[in-house]
């Protein structure tokens, strides 16, 4: 194509979709292009207008709107619009009007189907196939610490190695002494170089399999092959091997090709070691599992305070390493419990055994396991009805006292609502936890329920686990058959909703206003969750985490075909979000928040989070829907 | 004072009674077809008339003593302006490049050199012209150097009527009261060259001084100045000269 398109050409290549075109689709559609100018107050596009072309906004700012007139997006230089009208019926459903003086670059039908059939991610941006969002966390997943970590950093000791000459039986000896489960088999140098290697004492081998404990049962056992056989009968041909500077990702993806188990790691032609698949997977939690075993090992309060950086610094790994939401929420919750756990045996080492048996219940997001790096502490103590107040509650105080302050010494912060142990209505026997739920659920109001919602996320975290799955059954049974309850609950979840978007560098507001920041805990994760557990309540689940919530959603009628997925999608959008603005934080030394600042937002996760936000929004208005208010209060059974 | 004659009541020319006129006087068959392709009628509404953006990019200012080096045109309607019916051409100057006008237009002596003489492209270029409005942004330059190439090379030349985004610019900011005011206030005036007066419309910057680069910003900017002090009501003949 001619240079002179340049101007055009070098602005598309700029903004998403357009920028991961090739050179030779990106100078088409620059060739291709119509050119429109419009004053500030124009229309572009009308409603039900026919449609067929694509807008670009070159220079400028739109305004979309939905049927009802209502601010449905605010677009800027680089945006595009219309495409849905494009993919569907050719009619406009969104009518867009200039806001400022604006150019718009509009892109031919045919150019637009084209790119569509020849570049994936342009499909996937205007949800041609799959949503927008479910590429964006698959594309994340993908995104992985495991590219780049060498193999060699998996291996812990050299591999046991046996000549072919070797019996079964003394080669199987061998690998049980090691606790390994494979040795490879070496032979005299032969007619393969390629296996040849030197061994540390100069001596000449070459590498002609692999022995794996599989292999003694499929060809020893079940073949009756003698004990005293030579290991050189059991192995074809040298095993497939990788070289130790290759990634983990790479080692993973070889043993996935070959549906093999162990993979020989060599330097040059000198086997290091074998990696196992499992050593790929613990190194995937390794980081949170030690800092849960150095939990363990504290003696004191003290203690366990000094490894609050540990967390920060597990956490940030975690993320860099390109674990997803529900790994990392799950992991800085195993932290948690396991903080509040070690606290609770010093406690109860120094205060003596409990008088009575208890449950240590925590609610809220630990109970979810779906704790952030920024998060406060919501738990309570479920006591045996054996419970005498006068005798047994000045224990209680002083165990909930202690592990309330320990925690916030490891940097829990204290519950500002005051749903702690150390609060007397919230460290009750089990008999009067059972009046409050049967009250919350039979007696509903939005206004009780906005302070108590936070139990409806609870589980056992120390102790007499069985106290707090009764409380658990209970709501999962009288829930479900209270649709008073579950429209107060529903209410309550309406209470926070997302914005609209983003603009240049502002948060849009669905009323069209501004605001430089964002918190997206209020906005985004905390109101999804909350929508999650009205449905699962719906439903009679008894899971705590959204994602599993989401499972048992899915198994009823409750929400529309795809449904499900979308609030997966969106939810593990927003979360990592707010999880990867964290990291930033901590990375600029800066104390760690839920707010994000647009100016932070790449362009790609502006749009996906956009994406989010419209998913939430839309659930938000089918909970309205789905779970109204009865005219009359409902009769309880 | 040029501007207060320029500013005196504008008579309306009668172009598509020129053209006529022409189609039947000319001898050239390029020259018969392109004036009989006509052009709207002085009444006929801006946004309905079939325009083109035409921009020359010559190695001076005097058509007598400088010559074209490239053509660039995209034709257009205020709806649209349809890039990919764009045309460019580099075409040999008939008097030699300066190192000057080399930077300038950024087109090389070897491009020059391959470059075809303009009566090669004259069949496509004129084609391109007819029946369609020609908007340039100063018609100084386009018009008689046109006009000048084609009767040195078909024997007679081409005259055609223009919308100028300049002389549409120099309205609001040279002739009106207020800007005589700001003048006589010792005010510098404002400029109304291409890039400046795409700047007053929120349009893009534009790398400027390539042929069709340049037709496209001549383009963009009448459409913003239709949009912002005119109508696509507007006849023709409130617009061309």
């Amino acid at each position: 194509m001619e240079v002179e398109l340049l101007e055009i050409r070098q602005h598309m290549g700029r903004f998403p979709p357009f920028d991961s075109l090739s050179d030779e689709l990106l100078d088409e559609l620059a060739g291709q292009v119509e050119v429109g100018y419009f004053k500030a107050g124009a229309d572009i596009l009308v409603l039900d207008q026919e449609v067929h072309e694509l807008c670009y906004i070159r220079s400028g700012a739109v305004e979309v709107y939905r049927r009802n007139g209502d601010l449905y997006n605010r677009l800027g230089e680089g945006d595009i619009f219309g495409h849905f009208s494009l993919l569907r019926n050719h009619r406009v459903r969104f009518p867009a009007r200039a806001l400022e003086d604006t150019l718009i670059y509009f892109i031919p039908e045919a150019v637009f189907r084209r790119l569509c059939e020849s570049d994936e991610h342009f499909a996937d941006f205007v949800e041609l196939d799959r949503p927008r969002l479910k590429s964006a966390v698959e594309q994340q997943k993908k995104a992985n610490d495991m590219m780049i970590t060498r193999v060699r950093k998996l291996l812990t000791r050299y591999p046991v190695m046996v000549e072919a000459s070797t019996t079964v039986q003394e080669a199987a000896r061998q690998i049980t002494k090691a606790q390994a489960s494979a040795a490879l088999v070496l032979d005299a140098p032969g007619d393969n170089p390629r296996y040849t290697f030197t061994d540390s004492e100069d001596r000449p081998w070459q590498m002609c399999g692999i022995l794996t404990d599989s292999d003694f049962r499929t060809k020893v056992v079940a073949e009756g092959l003698a004990p005293d056989a030579p290991v050189g009968e059991l192995v074809g041909r040298p095993p497939i091997t990788i070289q130790s500077d290759e990634s983990v990702h790479e080692a993973m993806l070889t043993m996935l090709r070959n549906n093999i188990h162990h993979l020989p790691v060599l330097y040059r032609r000198r086997p290091v070691g074998i990696v196992h698949l499992s050593d790929i997977i613990r190194y995937e939690t390794h980081s949170s599992l030690y800092l849960v075993s150095n939990i363990f090992n504290q003696s004191s309060a003290e203690g366990l305070a000094r490894l609050a950086p540990d967390v920060r610094a597990a956490f940030v790994r975690m993320v860099e390493e390109g674990n997803n939401s529900q790994m990392i929420g799950s992991a800085l919750s195993t932290i948690g419990r396991s903080f509040t756990r070690r606290l609770l045996e010093l406690a109860e080492a120094e205060l003596g055994p409990p008088p009575v048996p208890y449950c240590f219940m925590v609610n809220g997001s630990m109970a979810r396991n779906e704790q952030s790096i920024v998060t406060d502490q919501d738990n309570a103590l479920v006591l045996s009805d054996d419970f005498d107040p006068g005798e047994h509650d000045a224990y209680f105080l002083a165990l909930a006292q202690r592990v309330s302050d320990g925690l916030a010494a490891c940097g829990y912060t204290y519950c500002k609502g005051d749903v702690m142990a150390t609060n007397r209505t919230w460290r009750q026997p089990l008999s009067v936890w059972k009046g409050y739920f049967n009250d919350w659920i039979d007696n509903p109001t939005p206004e009780r329920l906005l302070h108590s919602s936070i139990f409806f996320d609870l589980d056992s975290a120390y102790g007499e686990v069985p106290f707090v799955e009764q409380l658990q059954d209970l709501v999962a049974k009288k829930a479900p058959q209270s649709p008073l309850f579950l429209a107060a609950m529903a209410r309550n979840a309406l209470n926070r909703t997302p914005p609209l978007g983003f603009f240049r560098t502002f948060v849009m507001e669905k009323d069209g206003k501004h605001n430089n920041s964002i918190n997206l805990k209020r906005r985004g994760t905390a109101p999804m969750v909350d929508l999650i557990r009205v449905h699962a309540l719906a439903c009679g689940s008894r899971a705590q985490n959204s994602f599993d919530r989401l499972d048992d959603i899915g198994r009823t009628q409750l929400l529309a075909q795809g449904v499900g997925e979308k609030l997966r999608y969106a939810l593990e959008f927003l979360a990592m979000s707010r999880i990867h603005h964290q990291v930033i934080d901590i990375q600029e030394e800066r104390e760690p928040d839920n707010n994000i600042e647009p100016e932070n937002v790449a362009d790609s996760e502006r749009h996906n989070l956009k994406d989010a936000f419209q998913v939430l929004s839309n659930a938000q208005k089918f909970l309205k829907y789905r779970y109204p208010m009865p005219s009359r209060p409902a009769r309880t059974r | 004072m040029p501007a207060l004659r320029l500013s005196s009541k504008r008579s309306v020319p009668d172009w598509p009674g020129y053209l006529a006129q022409r189609a039947a006087s000319v001898s050239h068959p390029l020259l018969v077809r392109y004036f009989a392709a006509g052009c709207p009628a002085a009444d006929t509404p801006i946004g309905e008339a079939p325009l083109v953006a035409l921009d020359l990019e010559t190695t001076g200012m005097d058509e007598r003593r400088h010559a074209i080096v490239s053509v660039g045109l995209v034709p257009f309607t205020l709806s649209r302006i349809r890039l990919a019916e764009r045309r460019y051409w580099v075409v040999r100057p008939s008097r030699p490049l300066s190192n000057k006008s080399v930077t300038l237009h950024h087109i090389t002596h070897s491009e020059v050199a391959e470059a075809p003489d303009l009566e090669t492209i004259l069949p496509e270029l004129l084609g391109a012209l007819a029946g369609r409005l020609v908007v340039v942004h100063f018609r100084h330059i386009e018009r008689p150097f046109l006009e000048a190439a084609v009767k040195v090379r078909l024997g007679e030349g081409v005259r055609f009527p223009v919308i100028d985004t300049m002389s549409l610019e120099a309205r609001r900011h040279r002739l009106s009261l207020w800007s005589r005011f700001r003048r006589w206030m010792g005010r510098p005036p404002v400029s109304i060259r291409l890039h400046d007066s795409r700047v007053r419309y929120g349009l893009p910057a534009y790398q400027g001084h390539h042929a069709l680069v340049d037709a496209l910003a001549t383009a963009e900017l009448l459409q913003a100045q239709i949009a912002t002090h005119y109508a696509p009501q507007t006849p023709l003949g409130e617009l061309w000269s």
